[in-house]
């Protein structure tokens, strides 16, 4: 029996300290900051790394030619000096001289004709090719100096430029893909050093190049952690397990918001929150969304500002128009519909909907967001169905015109434009339920030049048009929560363009 | 024994061959992978030239057959979200699901053993009661919960354990304890029942009768002919647990295999999930078939049916 009972102590003793908690990463201690992401990185090639995700890894590992800033999205020169238009079609841009890849081969002018014609080319099937598939050749002039040559008119390019990373040529040929999406090179500030499970890790460049808007990083160390699920996100920021994480819901936030040891930051994104109407009657032909008055009464049946402060975020702003009002062209004196349900009940019974309607409505992204506005139409007569799909089953219902009214959200993929989300929704795009003419006349003529006054006013036409006719239903914008460890001190962006080389500890 | 197996086999077959089928259509009928795959700002355009590339424009049954002919083939294909082969995904991931697994089936079987036999051993007396009703909790709490209460306890409070950042055992405890929760009710009762048999027997009354102490009847005696359908059930539960991984890898960040198939449902990458699902469900039927076949060398009276 003694020698149970000292088998057994020795056992606990050894099995407590072997299992006893050691943090691996010690924030400031190891100069090492550890980021929470819910989804991994398929792969370290920007190319093949879809989401916001991908958006991260191209700012970190790889430079573009423009960099644009994440506070007044101003362009800037970055791996191109300057730039411009020699005629509508071709840009010249000269290259910075003197960046090196992180393997130590030079950047060059062949390197940026690599990038976009792979990028362009859809056998090779990159994410995002909309933003090389405007090039239709590069040319080579000298190792410093590039043309761009359009398809067509393309007045985003530059917008597009901002996000097409610069790959070494020669090296990703040599090694292949696949090796190259384990193992990548770039010009940015931190590189890959190592993988552990999901966790990748990144070291400072340490011969990143000076005289840019980015700069080397202030922390020598970064953690990439896939954490899928944001309860587990938040244990590990009130723990000090990680040091950073975003979209961390409203409810999240507020808790850790009492906590010294964190702080959280709400900051603006491009992505805003809709309804689509079948105003063409596509899905629903001679359906109630055919008719002015009911697209109007759903627009003043809507409390856009109670659901935006309350289950969105507090630096949520309502908004009028079909785009964010941070992009360029995105006209904001148009008709706003306010907040009026009996107006709302009126203008239904005008349209002799009096008795209300049955609809189906449907939705993929915030649970609570789609019943409050189920509620809000509920209470005017519309009887809306909520049918809870994917959200690339929802946007294939309505391309197949079997959706008429849908709870949507776009992000531009970070284009700081009207004409992103126009181009997607409107102009006989296989989204768009307006078919409106004159809306895409308009659109025609603000994606037809690179004249910013002409663009500006051909989007206002357009977007008057919108909503004059109540073709959406806008909602608001959906800024995000940040939290980050409370020893550490680092801009937010307002594009979601985090710059982790930035942070510092305090 | 040698018609048994070939049964077997051809009843494995079958139940792969309906599991792959109905994964297969589930999945492609719940999204789109080219939308997915072309990103929110693709042009319709480039997703109708995704399709046509991959064939997913072709009938649901032309698609499955495809897969199935390659899959007959040993080429499970590529994932179109990691770019990398499928069995390359899943033997990576493999390991560490299947350590998670045995740590967890580990534990069970520790835990679950004592409590089995102090209920056996006093049915009906409030011991008995007590180990019953935490093997109802068990069965009827979900891993969920479990997990983030253990997280809440142990990571948070007490800060004992880590709660994600690696796979080694440190890193697996938790999660191990919560699935062990789960597999625990199934092991408590088959030794339970087992104890309450055996104590009933006259060997047992014998080893009373010539004054051997209780602990050494319980240990020596009773506990041995007990154990050994301990060992069919735990490779059930095991299999079990390999599939039941998902919620405790997604919970605790470990990169398994459970945690794979759940981001391939996610991205409507169906290589992978038909590959991720074969997978488990041939362990599962391996582990099942093994545990018949010990139940069977354990009591030759059980006919392999």
């Amino acid at each position: 029996m003694s020698r149970l009972v000292s088998a057994t102590l020795a056992f606990s003793l050894l099995t407590a300290s072997a299992l006893s908690a050691t943090p691996a990463f010690a924030g400031k201690a190891d100069d090492t900051l550890v980021a929470a992401f819910a989804a991994q990185l398929p792969s370290l090639d920007r190319f093949y790394a879809p989401g916001r995700e991908g958006f991260l890894l191209g700012l970190l590992i790889y430079d573009t030619l423009i960099y644009r800033d994440t506070q007044t999205f101003e362009l800037k020169p970055l791996l191109a000096t300057d730039w411009k238009w020699l005629d509508e079609k071709t840009l010249e841009l000269h290259l910075r001289k003197g960046v090196t890849f992180h393997n130590g081969d030079a950047f060059t002018a062949k390197d940026v004709a690599y990038s976009f014609t792979f990028a362009a080319d859809p056998k090779n099937k990159v994410f995002d090719r909309i933003t090389s598939s405007w090039v239709d050749k590069v040319e080579v002039i000298d190792d410093y100096t590039v043309r761009f040559h359009a398809g067509k008119v393309t007045p985003l390019a530059l917008q597009y430029i901002v996000q097409v990373p610069m790959m070494p040529a020669a090296f990703r040929e040599n090694v292949g893909l696949q090796a190259f999406s384990e193992q990548p090179v770039g010009t940015g500030p931190y590189k890959v050093t190592g993988k552990r499970g999901s966790d990748i890790t990144f070291e400072r460049f340490d011969n990143y190049f000076d005289g840019g808007p980015k700069t080397k990083p202030g922390i020598k160390t970064l953690v990439y952690r896939t954490i899928p699920d944001v309860n587990t996100q938040v244990a590990e920021l009130a723990r000090g397990g990680v040091d950073w994480a975003w979209y961390v819901p409203t409810d999240q936030a507020k808790r850790l918001e009492v906590m010294p040891t964190v702080k959280v930051v709400n900051s603006p994104t491009f992505r805003i929150g809709f309804l689509t109407l079948d105003a063409a009657g596509l899905a629903l032909p001679g359906g109630p969304l055919t008719e002015l008055k009911v697209r109007q009464a759903i627009n003043h049946a809507i409390d856009r500002h109670a659901i935006a402060k309350t289950l969105i975020g507090e630096s949520a702003e309502t908004i009028r128009t079909a785009c964010n009002p941070s992009q360029f062209g995105c006209e904001q004196n148009v008709k706003d519909y306010a907040y009026d349900p009996t107006k709302a009940k009126q203008l239904l019974s005008e349209a002799g909907r009096g008795d209300g309607f049955d609809i189906d409505i449907y939705a993929f992204r915030s649970r609570p967001v789609a019943e409050a506005i189920v509620g809000y139409l509920g209470a005017v007569g519309i009887r809306a169905n909520l049918v809870w799909q994917q959200y690339s089953a929802v946007v294939q219902q309505r391309r197949d015109r079997k959706a008429a009214l849908i709870i949507d959200d776009f992000g531009s993929s970070g284009i700081a434009d009207a004409g992103a989300p126009t181009k997607f929704y409107f102009n006989g795009a296989p989204d768009d339920q307006s078919r409106d003419a004159e809306v895409d006349a308009a659109l025609d003529k603000a994606g037809s030049t690179n004249d910013a006054d002409i663009r500006k006013q051909a989007f206002s036409v357009a977007f008057k048009r919108i909503a004059d006719q109540a073709y959406w239903a806008p909602l608001f914008t959906m800024p995000i929560n940040y939290v980050m460890s409370a020893e550490m001190e680092g801009p937010v962006p307002k594009d979601e363009n985090v710059e982790f080389w930035k942070y510092h500890w305090k | 024994m040698k018609s048994f197996l070939i049964r077997r086999a051809l009843m494995a077959v079958m139940v792969l061959l309906t599991i792959s089928f109905i994964s297969f259509i589930m999945l492609k009928v719940s999204g789109d992978l080219a939308i997915s795959l072309a990103g929110e700002n693709a042009g319709a355009d480039y997703v109708e030239f995704l399709r046509k590339t991959y064939g997913w424009d072709r009938p649901l049954y032309i698609q499955y057959a495809d897969w199935l002919w390659n899959a007959l083939h040993g080429n499970l294909g590529a994932s179109f979200y990691y770019g990398k082969q499928v069995m390359e995904l899943v033997a990576e991931r493999m390991p560490v699901t299947m350590k998670l697994g045995a740590l967890a089936t580990g534990l069970s079987i520790t835990a679950a053993i004592p409590l089995g036999m102090a209920a056996g051993i006093r049915p009906g007396s409030f011991v008995d009661r007590a180990v019953l009703l935490i093997a109802l909790l068990g069965g009827a709490t979900p891993i969920f919960w479990t997990s983030f209460l253990l997280i809440l306890m142990l990571g948070l409070n007490l800060r004992w354990l880590p709660i994600t950042g690696g796979a080694d055992l440190q890193h697996l405890l938790m999660p191990a304890l919560a699935l062990s929760f789960y597999a625990m009710p199934a092991i408590i009762r088959i030794v339970r029942s087992g104890m309450i048999d055996v104590m009933a027997s006259d060997y047992i009354r014998t080893a009373k009768a010539k004054g051997l102490r209780p602990l050494e009847i319980y240990f020596r005696h009773a506990l041995r002919n007990t154990l050994v359908p301990v060992v069919a059930v735990a490779s059930v539960q095991f299999g079990f647990l390999l599939g039941g991984s998902v919620v405790v890898e997604n919970i605790f960040a470990i990169n398994g295999i459970g945690y794979l198939t759940w981001e391939a449902i996610n991205q409507n990458d169906y290589p992978v999930v038909q590959a991720s699902v074969l997978t488990v469900s041939t362990a599962y039927v391996v582990l099942t078939l093994f545990a018949d076949i010990v139940n069977r060398a354990i009591d030759p009276r059980i006919r392999l049916e």
